[in-house]
């Protein structure tokens, strides 16, 4: 029973992010406002980030900026410092979130332009109805 | 089809809780995504780079190919929002409505337009808000972070930082600005066209960095190869061709930041916004 709760306490950051990923994903496939679908990729990005972020942690390590520079040519010990790698990935996978939670928005307001509506069975039968017309 | 979606997102969850037990624990100083290269970033950045950041040298250095295509795929967002809402013709309406700033009197003109002034400001409804204070503190507000955006940006090499943060505080100031009056007073510090360019510019010094090593006979984002234009040896030549892209990519993100917003608060038509 101990080592039960010792492994799911040792592995928390996973479950925080599996809730989240989960969240997201029930949101881009349950829900029926184009908002809310975008809402909910970005929560499943948060979670991904998360995960990544994670990862890079070490115990006891400090961030990832060298600390002797000039003159000590003394050997740098990796166990000091995070992993410097999910950091890089993860800084530019935001800022390129926030670029495509713009492509998206965009998309929604092009849609809003032409149906004046944001609801998906809105859209999906006023498309409906034009095709039976044709 | 919320059941549907619910049983999905339960199989999957059950999947990641069942590959979780197999994943390293927190913490870990030997999990496998801290063995192969991460160790050898953290062992020589300062002797081959000469930036104790090992996220920045790692990010503009070591994978500059990726950070380089990040920037492009930023800018291209900027692209794709211009063409899907940006509308170039659009009919001006006959009588344009103006407010006195002082006191708050909306005017309407019928025919032409008043000169551009202080004392006056172009509104697109009889009822836009008028917040005083808020325009006030945030125009205070703006130089403060835009100097700290370029401390973000300067200071990547030593402190957390780079270009992608400090690029987005800058855009982030110019959009405060942007919030808290209108959208055309933005327009009128920075033009959409300046902004465009801005952002192409961005990627183009990122990218031009790169090719100027190849021209210099050595590798794509090679920096190594700055080394006689910058009259550095070649360890420091690293480190300024670093900054230089950084400052590339700090560009490209603030123009797009603030092209994606001004498109996206108006729906392509520049006028007041938000």
């Amino acid at each position: 029973m101990e080592d039960i709760v010792q492994t799911v306490v040792a592995k928390y950051n996973y479950w925080i992010y599996i809730t989240l990923m989960m969240m997201g994903l029930y949101a881009m496939i349950a829900k029926n406002n184009l908002i809310k679908k975008i809402v909910g990729m970005n929560i499943f990005q948060t979670a991904i980030i998360l995960f990544y972020v994670s990862i890079g942690v070490k115990k006891g390590a400090t961030i990832p900026i060298i600390k002797a520079l000039h003159g000590h040519h003394e050997a740098i010990n990796p166990a000091e410092y995070m992993n410097p790698l999910p950091h890089v990935l993860m800084l530019t996978a935001i800022v390129v979130g926030v670029a495509t939670l713009g492509v998206a928005l965009a998309f929604a307001i092009r849609v809003y332009n032409r149906y004046n509506t944001l609801e998906e069975d809105e859209i999906l039968s006023q498309i409906r109805t034009k095709t039976e017309e044709i | 089809m919320k059941a549907i979606g619910f049983v999905i997102v339960l199989l999957t969850g059950g999947f990641l809780i069942y590959a979780a037990a197999d994943f390293p624990g927190w913490g870990d100083p030997n999990s496998p995504a801290s063995l192969h290269v991460s160790p050898y970033y953290l062992e020589n950045t300062v002797e081959q780079t000469h930036v104790p950041n090992a996220v920045t040298s790692v990010v503009a250095d070591y994978r500059g190919y990726d950070t380089m295509f990040e920037t492009t795929v930023i800018f291209t967002a900027g692209v794709v929002c211009f063409f899907l809402l940006r509308t170039l013709l659009r009919k001006e309406p006959e009588d344009r409505l103006y407010r006195h700033v002082l006191t708050g009197v909306t005017i309407r003109v019928k025919e032409g337009k008043l000169p551009p002034s202080e004392e006056f400001e172009r509104i697109d409804t009889t009822w836009t808000p008028h917040d005083l204070i808020i325009k006030t503190i945030c125009r205070l507000l703006v130089p403060f972070v835009q100097i700290f955006a370029l401390y973000v940006i300067c200071f990547g090499h030593y402190s957390p930082g780079g270009g992608f943060q400090g690029g987005v505080i800058l855009g982030a100031s110019i959009i405060v600005y942007a919030i808290s009056t209108d959208l055309r007073s933005e327009l009128q510090r920075i033009r959409e066209k300046t902004d465009a360019l801005l952002s192409a510019f961005g990627v183009f010094l990122y990218a031009g960095t790169g090719a100027l090593c190849l021209l210099l006979g050595f590798n794509f984002l090679d920096y190594h190869a700055l080394a006689p234009i910058l009259f550095v040896n070649r360890v420091m030549a690293r480190s300024h061709g670093i900054f230089i892209v950084e400052v590339g990519v700090g560009i490209a993100v603030m123009g797009t930041m603030i092209w994606i917003y001004s498109v996206l608060a108006s729906r392509g038509h520049y006028d007041e916004g938000l």
